[in-house]
């Protein structure tokens, strides 16, 4: 057996983890190419404080939050188009949703745990409907995403074009904005919210320094994803600690591997012994 | 023969947040020629571009583009935003950048891989951009990155190319190059350019008309026609010379300096 895959945990784990690896990086892919990291960072953290909610009222922690990151995203849809005016209305929100995740960790003090695997992640708890759930948001994230790909992508590089083209910008933002919520609202138990950006921002990060190519980029990030949370949680199993530090750590290295090597790829496909040749 | 008009504007106004951009601006564009835009910031030239886009409405006049309906003649209309390029989008090959936008409003994956390398190796070939298809965006020089986003522009079919102040931040050279390359699709490929910008210099020589826009009005021409002390006094409610001095011609606006507008220079009947 590999891994522990004679363990239900290891296996719900393993389910929602590769889920969860997949859909964040493409997702991510996204986040990053528009600039929108701030954005995937505030939304993880009003999950948080969805989930705290949720656990002081008694609730599954999923209930807070999908609906919390939802709404968050909605009002980030709604606040602004402007990427400046996007970053205020995110601090904002932010502020805010941090603000009262304090007050339900203060109102709620009896069970730790919960609140610390909010903030850090236990894809080993994941229980059987967790994975389910996980699997499920993944594949219809994934199948939304590429119902939008092509005018996401092209309102992502030259917005105004796009939109005299009939792309509808508000709309496909807040879709996108929607889609961002729900993944960060699955993957928030898995890595917790103080290090979504593993997933989210890290293996897409590195793929757009190893690829040049759109579609081959995302599968890269998919892949890069799917392989630290496998790794992290082998790590895990293997050596101790937490599975979230390893693959925070697994998306780290690769990412600055990635670094050293997306020049040299370039040098390569040039056949120059300049990386950063200009006429 | 005049070719036929691709826009014809009367009397057009646009308000954005209801301040008064310009009104009254006429427009008569013929099919493949070049115009440029001039006037200084806030004047309206990006705003006149958005409203031939169809991005904000139009407050007063009426506008006719390519004969047909607004909607369906947008669609033929290459936008270059001035937009800087993104960190992330950087690292993007030219190929990959340019065929991001090929038939970009349709939902869903594409599955004509064929058809999308054809139209961005077409699109390159237009702008003589073919050889930078593998380069990433960030590798390329000001000019070339410019070329890649007017490849971008015309990776659907378009009739009309807008490049919103696509000089700037350009050496001579470069911006040389890439106006005679605007030129070339204009001449050569009956596309009709509108190009803005402050410096009116580097594309005297490739002009057929100028659109200049200052005080709330703007007024379209031919060089000879609208370089002159009246019209452009008018149009800048100031006193404005236009003088020739050892067939230089020369624009002065009042007394002081204003980059956009002091001294443009052109030897008249130049060519490109």
């Amino acid at each position: 057996m590999i891994m522990g895959q004679e363990y239900a945990f290891m296996r719900h784990a393993l389910a929602a983890g590769t889920a969860i690896g997949a859909v964040s990086a493409a997702v991510g892919y996204f986040v990053t190419l528009r600039r929108q990291a701030f954005a995937a960072h505030a939304l993880s953290h009003v999950g948080f404080t969805g989930a705290a909610g949720a656990i002081l009222l008694g609730l599954n922690p999923y209930v807070g939050l999908f609906a919390i990151t939802f709404l968050a995203a909605l009002g980030l849809a709604w606040s602004g188009q402007r990427l400046s005016e996007r970053d205020v209305s995110v601090g904002m929100i932010l502020m805010f949703a941090l603000g009262l995740g304090v007050l339900f960790l203060n109102l709620y003090t009896a069970n730790a745990t919960a609140a610390m695997s909010i903030l850090f992640g236990s894809i080993v708890a994941v229980t059987i409907g967790q994975a389910w759930l996980s699997v499920g948001v993944a594949i219809a994230v994934m199948v939304l995403l590429a119902a939008i790909v092509r005018p996401l992508l092209y309102m992502s590089l030259n917005e105004e074009a796009a939109a005299g083209r009939g792309v509808p910008i508000k709309l496909l933002n807040a879709v996108f904005l929607g889609l961002l919520a729900v993944t960060v609202a699955i993957a928030v138990p898995v890595i917790g919210a103080l290090l979504i950006f593993a997933l989210l921002v890290g293996p897409p990060a590195a793929a757009q320094l190893l690829s040049k190519n759109v579609l081959t980029g995302i599968l890269l990030a998919a892949g890069l994803g799917v392989s630290e949370t496998w790794a992290g949680m082998g790590c895990s199993y293997y050596f101790g600690y937490p599975a979230s530090t390893w693959i925070a750590s697994l998306s780290f290295f690769v990412y600055l591997g990635a670094t050293f090597v997306g020049p040299w790829r370039e040098r390569w496909d040039d056949g120059s012994s300049s990386p950063k040749k200009a006429a | 023969m005049t070719p036929s008009p691709v826009i014809v504007g009367a009397d057009l106004a646009c308000e954005l947040g209801g301040k008064l951009i310009f009104s009254q601006l006429d427009l008569h564009i013929p099919r493949g020629s070049f115009v440029g835009i001039f006037g200084p910031n806030g004047a309206g030239k990006t705003s006149l571009f958005r409203i031939l886009l169809g991005l904000i409405p139009l407050q007063g006049g009426t506008l006719q583009i390519l004969d047909s309906d607004l909607h369906a003649a947008r669609t033929q209309i290459g936008y270059v935003s001035q937009s800087e390029p993104k960190e992330a989008e950087g690292r993007l090959s030219v190929a990959a950048f340019v065929g991001a936008a090929w038939r970009g409003e349709r939902w869903g994956f594409s599955w004509r891989p064929q058809a999308l390398n054809q139209a961005v190796r077409s699109a390159l070939e237009l702008i003589n951009a073919a050889h930078l298809a593998s380069r990433p965006l960030q590798s390329l020089s000001g000019g070339q990155r410019q070329r890649a986003r007017i490849a971008q522009a015309l990776v659907n079919p378009a009739r009309i190319l807008l490049l919103d102040e696509p000089l700037n931040n350009l050496d001579p050279r470069s911006q040389q190059q890439l106006l005679h390359s605007a030129k070339a699709l204009a001449q050569e490929k009956g596309l009709t350019v509108l190009m803005t910008g402050h410096d009116i210099n580097p594309l005297l020589p490739y002009m057929d008309y100028v659109v200049y826009m200052a005080n709330g009005k703007g007024r379209m021409g031919t060089i000879n026609d609208l370089l002159t002390t009246p019209l452009l006094s008018e149009i800048y409610g100031t006193p404005v010379t236009v003088s020739e001095q050892n067939g230089i011609l020369c624009i002065r606006v009042g007394d002081g300096f204003s980059p956009e507008t002091i001294c443009h220079c052109h030897e008249p009947g130049a060519q490109p």
